[in-house]
């Protein structure tokens, strides 16, 4: 007798097939004991938040307007969210209007309808590597062939990108668009010189390319300055993407996509067909928000936390880290990206990491090709100081042990070990530690 | 049965244990299958407060549906014999004894049963001992392809095939993160099989047939990944080895109420014991599970079955 565990497999889409368990995913289970320093999830530090002022604000909203909260609403999303979203922006020199913008679910539904707009399977997206790994699931749960393009400390290799622009219109195909995060880019920790962005501009006009901006942490550099948003280059190829997940709060699920005006049409009627239209009572925390909080001071407040944050991990790293680790050095949002020697297989380490008590994710989940098994992303943002101290001790302990580990089973066939810190790595951002 | 029936149950599931999630899958199942059955029953996440927990708990009996380090390999079996608190499975030492892979494979061979050819190596071997110097001739003893794993542990964490001898280092450090030692085997080619032990006598045997070929933790934790077919398409003899090879093992190591061998049948129709597992998993595709489906028990009455086998005294 044949037993069947699922007895659907034959209905599903072909999309599907590749949805399995992870043992790095069964890791993480773990891996959010509290036991355990977790450099995983990169989530925002809301301590700094000011709660009285939300609760405030949120049993405001209902007694003023709650029958609007509670409400259906428009599948664009409340015009006057949009006009103030359209002013946050202008913060960060992004130009927009409001009738451009379409409000989302968080800014991975804009990831996920973006992805369902263009992309037919087997269709070309280029995006760095390594990048964010939610856009790789929404990218790939499209079936989309996501080319990586290599980073350094200054962001996207430009002339790698020209390269494969290239050769692939030798080939005959174009890619349906570039997925970039220029504002210190997760999971790289890295941003896009001014320089590259100038040519990413040029790129896609040479090249007739589609520019999928995500600026989740834009407003995150340490010393407030912004980066020449890509939009306000060349507005008509790029599509931006901004989210309050980092700014305010993730749990409101708010982000929004300001697009040409013919994508943003069909955006707002692929978003009806998802989930009709977003939550009217969040839409107008942030509206409350913006309008009469000073949210510039609370960005002031999680900039400032972070920094702080960065700063005592990086010193961490360089006090005990391997000479053979390299990492990079942000100057704003979450992360920082870890690389380490061949022969050392960060998902396979993840396992001792635990049982040493810390955790990060493993490089592999940032790439769809396979690669970054050499690399690893540690979150800063949300772990409390004495817990980075203690998570980098932790970790830098198991990369020493390892190493002579490594030394010990290859023996003289052992990798090449020799010196990595400064030299950067072949794949990845460059290490500037 | 030797006190009044039981009534209340402890599930334990979770910990700190690299299988959490697998644990709490099967926590979750036998928690609504005991439920249904008239139970009363409360989950418990193993941690630091466990024993005082227990102690306020009051309960008949604990269900352990823990996996992997502290639930499997005794420690867990200790506290509660040291609470007098009945419990699901095997006791302290049969559960240390099948936990350690090496040793038990040691056991199987002197009782008989046909395991893999098998080399063990420790970190200390390699960092003390110069054991790099072997890796080479490993290959030349046991010859390709080699199954390199952890000497503890289950869910095919760390474990790898190997199918040239330039990745047999890279696949030890690799398994090392799991345990403390490797256990390099001798792959066999052959029908995957598993037998369920339940109060002494088999189950239905499994027979197992991953879809993309290898049974790794995608494909035992992926509804549908992998194909069963219970009872196994063998012969009747051939069965009957297997059979016997699972009680067997399970006798030598002093196992108890449940457990679950895993083994190869090859070409000759011969069965290659792997390991047994003392606390199986539950979930919705583990296979103790899908054994007990075939022989017609529904899975609230195996939670039922083993409840009540942990409370009839003995406990054999």
């Amino acid at each position: 007798m044949r037993l069947d565990t699922d007895p659907y497999l034959a209905r599903y889409a072909d999309r599907v097939t590749g949805l399995a368990a992870s043992e790095i995913r069964a890791l993480f289970a773990v891996a959010e004991r509290p036991e355990i320093v977790s450099f995983a999830g990169g989530m925002p530090d809301l301590s700094v938040m000011d709660l009285d002022a939300v609760a405030t604000m949120t049993s405001d909203i209902i007694r003023d307007q709650g029958l609007i909260a509670l409400q259906y609403g428009g599948g664009q999303g409340r015009l006057e969210l949009r006009e103030a979203l359209v002013d946050l922006m202008s913060h960060a020199g992004v130009p927009a209007t409001a009738d451009e913008l379409i409000i989302t679910v968080g800014g991975q539904q804009a990831l996920e309808l973006i992805a369902k707009c263009f992309i037919d399977p087997g269709d070309i997206v280029i995006a760095e590597g390594p990048t964010y790994v939610g856009a790789v699931g929404a990218m790939s749960s499209h079936q989309a062939d996501v080319r990586h393009v290599p980073m350094d400390a200054d962001g996207m290799r430009m002339d790698l990108l020209e390269e494969l622009l290239v050769r692939l219109k030798a080939e005959g195909r174009r890619a349906k668009y570039v997925y970039t995060i220029p504002n210190h880019q997760n999971p790289g920790g890295v941003s896009m010189s001014e320089e590259r962005r100038q040519r990413l501009a040029g790129l896609a006009v040479e090249h007739d390319l589609l520019v999928l901006e995500d600026d989740a942490y834009g407003l995150l550099g340490f010393d407030g300055e912004t980066g020449t948003s890509l939009r306000s280059l060349v507005p008509d190829r790029v599509i931006y993407l901004g989210t309050m997940s980092k700014t305010f709060s993730p749990g409101v699920r708010t982000g929004w996509i300001a697009a040409p005006t013919p994508v943003r049409e069909k955006l707002v009627l692929l978003r009806e067909a998802a989930d009709l239209c977003p939550s009217n009572l969040t839409q107008l925390m942030i509206e409350r928000w913006l309008r009469t909080q000073p949210w510039q001071e609370q960005v002031k407040r999680y900039r400032a936390l972070y920094q702080q944050k960065a700063e005592l991990m990086l010193e961490t790293l360089h006090n005990e880290m391997p000479a053979e680790v390299a990492w990079t050095t942000p100057r704003g949002g979450f992360f920082v990206w870890l690389t380490v020697p061949t022969g050392i297989d960060t998902s396979a380490l993840l396992a001792k990491a635990i049982g040493r008590r810390v955790a990060y994710v493993p490089g592999r989940g940032f790439y769809d090709d396979g690669s970054g098994s050499d690399q690893m992303r540690l979150c800063f943002s949300y772990p409390p100081l004495d817990r980075i101290r203690e998570g980098v001790s932790r970790l830098a302990e198991l990369l020493h042990d390892e190493l002579g580990l490594l030394r010990a089973v290859y023996g003289d066939d052992a990798p090449e070990l020799a010196g990595r810190r400064g030299t950067g790595s072949a794949r990845g951002p460059e290490a500037s530690a | 049965m030797s006190g009044p029936q039981p009534r209340s149950v402890a599930v334990l599931s979770g910990g700190m244990s690299l299988e959490r999630e697998v644990s709490l899958r099967s926590g979750t199942r036998v928690e609504t299958a005991l439920l249904e059955q008239g139970y009363e029953v409360e989950r418990i996440d193993v941690d630091a407060r466990l024993v005082p927990t227990l102690e306020r708990g009051d309960f008949d009996v604990a269900f352990l549906a823990l996996h992997g380090a502290a639930g499997e390999d005794g420690t867990i079996q200790s506290v509660l014999e040291l609470l007098r608190m009945p419990f699901t499975g095997s006791d302290v030492l049969a559960s240390s004894l099948a936990w350690n892979k090496p040793i038990a494979q040691g056991l199987y061979a002197r009782a008989g049963i046909t395991v893999p050819e098998r080399i063990t190596l420790s970190q200390l071997a390699f960092r003390e001992l110069g054991a790099s110097a072997v890796v080479d001739r490993i290959a030349a003893r046991l010859d390709l392809p080699l199954v390199v794993k952890p000497v503890t542990g289950g869910s095919s964490l760390g474990l790898t095939v190997v199918t040239s001898a330039s990745d047999l280092p890279g696949a030890i450090v690799g398994a090392l993160s799991y345990a403390d030692a490797v256990l390099v085997e001798r792959f066999i080619v052959g029908t995957e099989v598993a037998v369920s032990v339940l109060d002494g006598r088999a189950l239905p045997a499994v027979e197992v047939s991953p879809k993309d070929g290898r049974y790794d933790f995608a494909a035992r934790y992926t509804a549908g990944a992998t194909e069963f077919h219970a009872p196994a398409r063998l012969d009747a003899d051939v069965v009957a080895a297997c059979e016997r090879v699972a009680i067997t093992a399970g006798t030598t190591v002093g196992a108890r109420h449940l457990w679950r061998a895993d083994m190869i049948v090859d070409e000759a129709g011969v069965p290659w014991l792997l390991e047994i597992d003392t606390c199986p998993g539950m979930t919705e595709t583990s296979l103790v599970p899908l054994a007990a489906e075939a022989a017609g028990m529904a899975f609230p009455s195996l939670c039922r079955t083993l409840v009540e086998l942990a409370t009839t005294g003995d406990g054999a």
